[in-house]
């Protein structure tokens, strides 16, 4: 109950326990071959370094022995505060302990696993968090109140596209408007994504400047104790609302959730939908059009979209051109389909995010990333498991943990995804700065000197 | 600054005054009569007291604007027109003496100079305020002309979207990293673009007032140091009283602290609950016993709620203990809960201090999906809101006088009227804070029962 959450998975431990019978593709021993032969252990070390693991005399060697990890056990028990000098260090503790879960926390002032040994000292060395990815997690089942095709932790490929959406309206933002360049995001295992901001100006924001971007990104304002969820108020909308509103949100409900959610078949979910609309006449003549059932059957077009285009043309035209009226278009595609993120994890450097590569230990399936060009084409129900992975090691032979990206392995494919589209770049433009940095360092001293 | 017995003192020239608003950067090179001393203080705590009531209320910053206009006004004139600017720096260095002193103390200062500083500077006419940003030596750049045509539209339309005019050609646009307007950010106020915010000149207030903030927290820090090492010491018989009296007769009661544990057992506890918890408490208290979980949010408001009001640390796990392990097992909660729980009795980690929530944080915060933290008053809808008050017992005709606060946005005035109509006596000092709610009823029923045994 304190900041300092004990857990990433503020609620999800609920889901996330461990069963006594896993799961087919879920299995502690399978687990240990996958951390034997095909985590990447390199590539997450090279990520955490920020190109501070190079030779270079700018570099700061002890920026990855400052980082938190955090593992959950097979049972069950959770460890925070571990930290590694090395990468080598790093393999070994993980094939060790070969844990359900591993969390990444901050970059603090000291390393994490020697905190108590600092706080012995002289009292200067305080236990800080310094650094932090600004970080994203947004849950589907957040959006339980606007899918029928599932609920809570389930997925499939109707609802999906309420994360692909968050995908394109978050990321496109971070880019344009906060001119982030280093994005990774994450399949979460199970039920949602999750997104990591990397850029060394996006590591060193406050809190409050994280709370301000997460707060930027929120529209959703229902709780469990109010009816609206989203309210759109002023003469305008945000460039940003706007631009998320006609190149993502709009052709999505319109081309996609409308039909795969039936958002409008029936009168109990477009009852729902009136309540949003604060007049009455609109509201009971759309009522009339929809309930009488001779009308709306014989024709050939999908439902769903009959009384969309009907809806719309009734708040959109003519004498309803009333501003509250016409915003009310645009409060329902926000409703159906504007991401929901979980602002407690954006908003503080304390929390902890699952690591990308684990495995979910309920579905088996791995934490694998997401080229955000490409999201449209990701499919959760398609991400290896396990024991498919495993498979295919099996059919691979050795060459595959040799060289695990040239193999043909899914697993292979998404270390290729991940270093082309994030990591790769992201160590160019580390070092980039490691150097100009240092030279401007250097130039100072020099300066100093001619004094 | 000097404190003196005698009527002497210095003036300023008034040459020395650019503004009306002076950048407080060094401790003025006067002399004080030690009754000015007190009471230019007294004044400009009546002011900041104004603000941090009217904070707590949810006024609306036009609101604000108006009483931060009235306030100052009815508090800080001084016969002597010449004098208003020293009674303006006098009484705003004293108070840093008297609120230096604890990291409470500092926080609610820091905030309500912060405020009065925001809306003193609105108030200024556009040259005041210019003039003011060259004192204050702004380091940004303004846009230029063919930068505004190619951005135009986006201005154009955040300015609408803000209920602004929309620019013309000649309006003053600052381009600023985006982190350096966090609030403007988090309202989307501004037009961002590429990692800077344009900031339009009547919105530059949000830019100067961190700085203002940040300049002083680091003031704060130094004159405590210097409290404590020197000045505490060497005025013990004239100053420190003075201080020491100033603040505690202005800052009301400290809930912190509990005044003695083991003010309520964990037998009691759903009694209590049912007779003496403002709603905000009672309906994260009844959704646990429901649920069986509570979001973060929610463990945090009603944890430290009754941590307040006595639960010590033993009854609290207990307490959380059997309530989550419903849902998710005993050990996962002594693993993952229990460490939290001792950290805000302070037993583990040592870095905060976690006191419980005042209403103007709970009313402040903005709960998400599934959380029941907040202020009902504030954040349920009024079908909610009337259910759950019906259900405490609050009758029809006190309803509609609920309700009608709630419809203003008076929703701690919202919450005395319901202490008011559950006790069926008033509560003239008002709800500031939820444990000021739980000991005044506590107070009230107590007797009733000691006299019927
Ligand atoms: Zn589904």
């Amino acid at each position: 109950m304190a900041g300092e959450e004990a857990q990433n998975g503020r609620d999800d431990m609920q889901i996330d326990r461990p069963e006594p019978h896993l799961p087919d593709e879920f299995n502690p021993n399978y687990l240990k071959v996958y951390y034997g032969k095909l985590f990447p252990y390199g590539d997450m070390f090279r990520w955490m370094s920020y190109g501070n693991d190079g030779k270079h005399p700018g570099c700061d060697s002890s920026y990855f022995s400052r980082r938190e990890f955090a593992y959950t056990t097979g049972e069950d028990t959770f460890w925070r505060y571990q930290s590694f000098d090395s990468e080598a260090q790093f393999e070994k503790s993980i094939k060790q302990n070969c844990p359900f879960k591993i969390d990444i926390g901050p970059v603090y002032t000291v390393e994490p696993a020697k905190r108590n040994a600092y706080a012995q000292g002289d009292g200067n060395n305080v236990f800080t968090p310094v650094e932090r990815e600004l970080i994203f997690d947004i849950d589907i089942s957040d959006y339980d109140d606007v899918r029928y095709c599932c609920s809570g932790a389930d997925v499939c490929l109707a609802c999906w596209p309420l994360m692909t959406i968050a995908i394109k309206v978050i990321d496109c933002s971070l880019r344009d408007d906060f001119g982030f360049k280093h994005i990774l995001w994450a399949y979460s295992g199970r039920r949602g994504v999750h997104c990591w901001v990397c850029d060394s100006s996006a590591r060193r924001l406050t809190n409050e400047q994280r709370a301000a971007i997460a707060d930027y990104f929120h529209v959703y304002t229902g709780n469990e104790n109010s009816q609206k969820k989203v309210s759109l108020t002023g003469f305008a909308l945000h460039p940003f609302l706007v631009r998320s509103y006609n190149e993502v949100l709009k052709n999505f409900f319109e081309t996609k959730l409308l039909i795969s959610q039936n958002i409008l078949s029936c009168e109990e979910r477009y009852e729902k939908i009136l309540d949003m609309i604060p007049d009455s006449s609109v509201t009971s003549e759309l009522r009339g059009k929809w309930q009488d059932k001779r009308r709306s059957s014989n024709t050939k077009e999908d439902i769903n979209i009959v009384r969309w285009e009907q809806l719309k043309q009734l708040l959109q035209s003519g004498r309803q051109r009333a501003q509250g009226l016409r915003r009310c278009v645009e409060e329902i595609v926000f409703s159906f389909t504007y991401p929901r993120l979980d602002m407690a994890v954006s908003k503080s450097m304390n929390h902890l995010l699952k690591a990308p590569f684990c495995v979910h230990p309920k579905t088996g399936r791995i934490c694998v990333p997401i080229d955000p060009k490409r999201c449209e084409e990701f499919d959760p129900t398609a991400v290896p498991t396990l024991s498919q992975v495993l498979d295919e090691l099996n059919q691979e032979g050795s060459r595959a943990d040799a060289n695990l990206e040239l193999s043909r392995t899914s697993l292979g494919n998404a270390i290729r995804v991940f270093r082309s589209s994030f990591l790769e770049p992201l160590l160019k433009a580390c070092k980039e700065e490691i150097e100009s940095s240092f030279s401007a360092k250097l130039q100072n001293s020099r300066d100093s000197l001619n004094w | 600054m000097e404190v003196v017995r005698s009527q002497s003192h210095r003036k300023f020239s008034p040459n020395d005054v650019v503004t009306t608003i002076p950048l407080y950067r060094s401790a003025p090179p006067l002399q004080v009569r030690l009754e000015d001393f007190e009471l230019f203080a007294m004044d400009r705590l009546r002011v900041l007291k104004g603000i941090s009531d009217a904070l707590s209320r949810g006024k609306k910053p036009e609101e604000m604007q108006k009483l931060v206009k009235d306030l100052w006004k009815s508090n800080m004139r001084h016969q002597q027109a010449s004098e208003v600017v020293n009674k303006d720096i006098i009484s705003h260095f004293v108070l840093r003496l008297v609120y230096c002193r604890t990291e409470d103390l500092r926080k609610w200062f820091l905030s309500m100079e912060t405020a009065l500083f925001r809306y003193r500077f609105r108030l200024e006419s556009a040259e005041a305020q210019r003039a003011f940003l060259v004192e204050f030596g702004l380091p940004y750049r303004t846009i230029s002309n063919a930068e505004f045509e190619t951005m135009k539209d986006k201005l154009g339309q955040v300015a609408r979207s803000i209920g602004q005019p929309l620019p013309t050609a000649d309006a003053i646009f600052y381009q600023v990293p985006f982190q350096e307007v966090p609030e403007l950010v988090a309202g989307r106020k501004v037009f961002i673009n590429q990692g800077f915010a344009y900031v339009a000149m009547n919105q530059v207030v949000s830019l100067l007032a961190p700085q203002f903030r940040s300049h002083l927290s680091k003031a704060l820090i130094l004159t405590n140091r210097k409290w404590t090492s020197t000045t505490r010491e060497q005025e013990k018989d004239r100053l420190t009283p003075i201080v020491e009296a100033l603040c505690s007769s202005y800052l009301g009661p400290d809930y912190s602290q509990p005044r003695e544990y083991a003010e309520i057992s964990l037998k009691d506890i759903d009694q209590v609950a049912r007779r003496s918890f403002p709603l905000c408490m009672r309906h994260l208290y009844e959704k646990l016993r429901e649920d069986h979980h509570l979001k973060h949010g929610g463990r945090m408001q009603l944890g430290l709620f009754l941590k307040g009001v006595g639960l010590n640390l033993d009854d609290a796990l207990a307490f959380w203990r059997a309530e989550f392990s419903h849902k998710i097992g005993l050990e996962r909660f002594e693993k993952e809960y229990a460490y939290n729980i001792r950290h805000s009795y302070g037993k583990e980690g040592k870095r905060a201090d976690y006191t419980p929530f005042s209403c103007h944080k709970i009313i402040t915060t903005t709960p998400g999906v599934g959380d029941h933290h907040g202020c009902p008053y504030r954040h349920f809808s009024e079908e909610n809101l009337r259910a759950a008050l019906s259900r405490m017992g609050v009758n029809s005709r006190a309803m509609e006088d609920v309700m009608d606060k709630v419809r203003n946005r008076h929703y701690q005035l919202a919450c005395t009227l319901t202490f008011e109509a559950l006790h069926g006596l008033p509560c003239d000092a008002g709800i500031n804070h939820p444990n000021q709610y739980f000991s005044d009823s506590q107070k009230i029923l107590q007797p009733k029962k000691d006299s019927s045994a």
